[in-house]
């Protein structure tokens, strides 16, 4: 099983250096993980590196697909607020 | 500290040196042992003074962190936008060090490199120390500073110190985890994220003590602190006096930026920022401890210029890939432009001084009289401590307080607020009427020039256009004017209160 990056990654580098496989690859658009080598940091660390350092909800995915951070899990703000505000903001 | 002291001291007879025009900069800050106020002259961050004179740049190379702020959102880079946190493209580091020499080749006031993000500096040791590794030996005459939240600062001071790093700034919002929780969701320590009142405690503890080792080495130190109400407002009191302790040379108190179109926690939860009283009346409180910073631009972590402007556009990667600078004939020209500007600082420091003596002079002849009431007055300037700006060219206003005492610089004004979108961006208000509604609490605006439809309309506002004095020093007009509205009568006490204004 391994971990993933999908849209929406902002290319900060947090990860990168912390992962124990060395398996993130700087790239564009995003950042990605090498499914080969990605081992969820199973035998090195108790809770996976790139997911405890990724500031952006949603955008890594577990070995199952699911965001081990979700929406409003990092930030605090509830995802319904941000849509409301930004079709307020569209609407100006 | 000083400018109380300077202040309290100037309202005594003879009491020598009056006003900030004494010194926004190294002069007031006098009391200083002389190396410290060397490595301070020609720093813009650092002295108020040498913010009109000398400039600097960040270079982002940093772009990982450790924590996360409720003040930031580091989806977010909108081109018109200006705050910390923002830029437009991140370098490496032999990119950021060809940006430095082609910057400090094209701009020789330029004096200070600072990396400041976007994300934490410390939290990218490597890219962030080969910067430095990379200038100290190149550019030996540029001064290098790292600003941080502190979390990795104890385990990379050090390193810090070997590069030759002499000021170093440390964002410290909180002494008290209860309201480190409201400020920080989570930190990246040990491995692991954690959250709540256990980050917020570890982080203080780490920035605590990464302050008192760059103390104990000699390097200088300031501490910024974001004011956001209702959170720290009260508790930066105690944080300016337990760093005041621990040996910060200059507290800087920024307002919280919180907009909704940023994305931040606080923008999209309503958090507001402070008004210009509460930042100013919270920056006296605590003045009472220490060296307040007001001038303070809450820049991008890739601006380049003077404070206030950002010259990025003209320095990015494609524009100075085909340069090749020779540093040593640069650097050369450097030295002659910055023995220019101090030729400049003394002249205007021997002006100034003559100045303030009249204007004490002038309350000491009628004693009976009650004191004058003191004044705010806006600015609009380019730089070189002189009046040089058109009114509408003005981004930013400087805002001063005479008094019969002083002139003292109480802060600065963005017309653009953070925002240099057009009308499409806000509320359709013109720039004007923002501009006017910006400058409430003055009474004049000095400026080189200014066009007749403004002039009007500032009239009509109860602000006094001015622009007499174009060239002129800016704290010698202030007092100018301020003299000529005491003989005009204009400085009557209404209402008997003594309070000082703020901006």
């Amino acid at each position: 099983m391994a971990y993933k990056i999908i849209e929406g990654c902002v290319n900060c580098w947090a990860c990168l250096p912390l992962c124990p496989s060395e398996a993130i690859r700087e790239a564009l658009p995003h950042f990605t993980i090498d499914a080969r080598a990605c081992t969820e940091c199973e035998g090195d660390f108790a809770d996976p590196q790139c997911a405890s350092i990724c500031p952006i909800e949603g955008v890594i995915l577990d070995g199952l697909g699911v965001p081990v951070n979700p929406p409003g899990s990092l930030t605090g703000i509830p995802p319904d607020r941000w849509a409301e505000i930004r079709t307020q903001i569209q609407a100006r | 500290m000083e400018l109380k002291v300077i202040s309290d001291a100037a309202g005594t007879p003879g009491g020598g040196c009056a006003s900030s025009g004494c010194g926004a900069g190294g002069e007031k800050l006098a009391h200083l042992p002389e190396a410290i106020r060397a490595k301070i002259n020609n720093h813009p961050c650092f002295s108020e003074d040498a913010h009109h004179h000398y400039a600097r740049m960040h270079v982002a190379v940093a772009p990982a962190c450790n924590i996360q702020c409720h003040y930031c959102n580091r989806k977010y880079d909108c081109s018109n936008e200006s705050r910390p946190g923002v830029v437009s493209e991140v370098l490496t580091p032999d990119q950021a060090v060809k940006k430095v020499i082609a910057v400090a080749a094209a701009i020789p006031q330029m004096t200070v490199l600072g990396i400041a993000g976007p994300g934490d500096p410390l939290a990218n040791p490597q890219r962030t120390l080969e910067t430095f590794r990379q200038l100290s030996e190149k550019a030996p005459d540029i001064k290098l500073c790292v600003s941080t939240n502190g979390l990795a600062l104890p385990g990379l001071v050090d390193e810090i110190c070997k590069h030759n790093i002499e000021h170093v700034t440390i964002t410290i919002n909180c002494v008290d985890p209860d309201v480190g929780a409201k400020i920080y969701p989570w930190i990246f320590w040990n491995n692991r994220r954690v959250t709540g009142r256990k980050a917020a405690e570890i982080l203080i503890e780490q920035q605590q003590k990464g302050l008192e080792m760059l103390v104990a080495r000699g390097v200088l130190v300031k501490v910024n602190s974001v004011l956001i109400p209702g959170v720290n407002a009260e508790h930066l009191k105690e944080v300016s006096r337990v760093v005041k302790a621990k040996g910060a040379f200059l507290h800087n108190v920024m307002p919280l930026i919180a907009e909704p179109e940023h994305g931040t926690f606080y923008g999209l939860m309503g958090q507001r920022g402070p008004t210009n009283d509460e930042l100013t009346a919270l920056q006296d409180a605590c003045a009472g401890d220490m060296a307040m910073m007001r001038h303070c631009r809450q820049c991008r972590a890739d601006a380049v210029g003077m404070l206030g402007e950002d010259r990025g556009e003209e320095f990015t990667l494609d524009k100075i890939a085909e340069q090749d600078v020779d540093y040593a004939a640069a650097m050369a020209r450097r030295a002659e432009v910055h023995a220019a500007i101090e030729a400049s600082r003394a002249a205007q420091r021997n002006a100034s001084s003559e100045t303030f003596v009249s204007i004490a002079s002038l309350t000491r002849r009628r004693p009976a009289r009650p004191e004058p009431r003191p004044v705010l007055m806006a600015v609009a300037t380019t730089g070189g401590g002189v009046i040089n700006q058109h009114f509408g060219h003005a981004r930013e206003f400087l805002v001063y307080e005479a008094s019969a005492n002083d002139v003292r610089f109480v802060g600065h004004r963005k017309v653009d607020l953070y925002c240099s979108g057009d009308d499409t961006c806000g509320d359709g208000e013109s720039v004007l009427a923002k501009t006017i509604r910006l400058l409430d609490g003055c009474e004049v605006v000095l400026c080189s020039r200014i066009g007749y439809e403004p002039w009007g309309q500032l009239e009509s506002a109860g602000i006094a256009p001015n622009g007499e004095h174009a060239m002129e020093p800016i704290e010698d007009a202030i007092a100018a004017v301020y003299r000529e509205m005491g003989e005009a009568g204009l400085l009557e006490r209404s209402g008997g209160t003594a309070q000082r204004m703020s901006a």
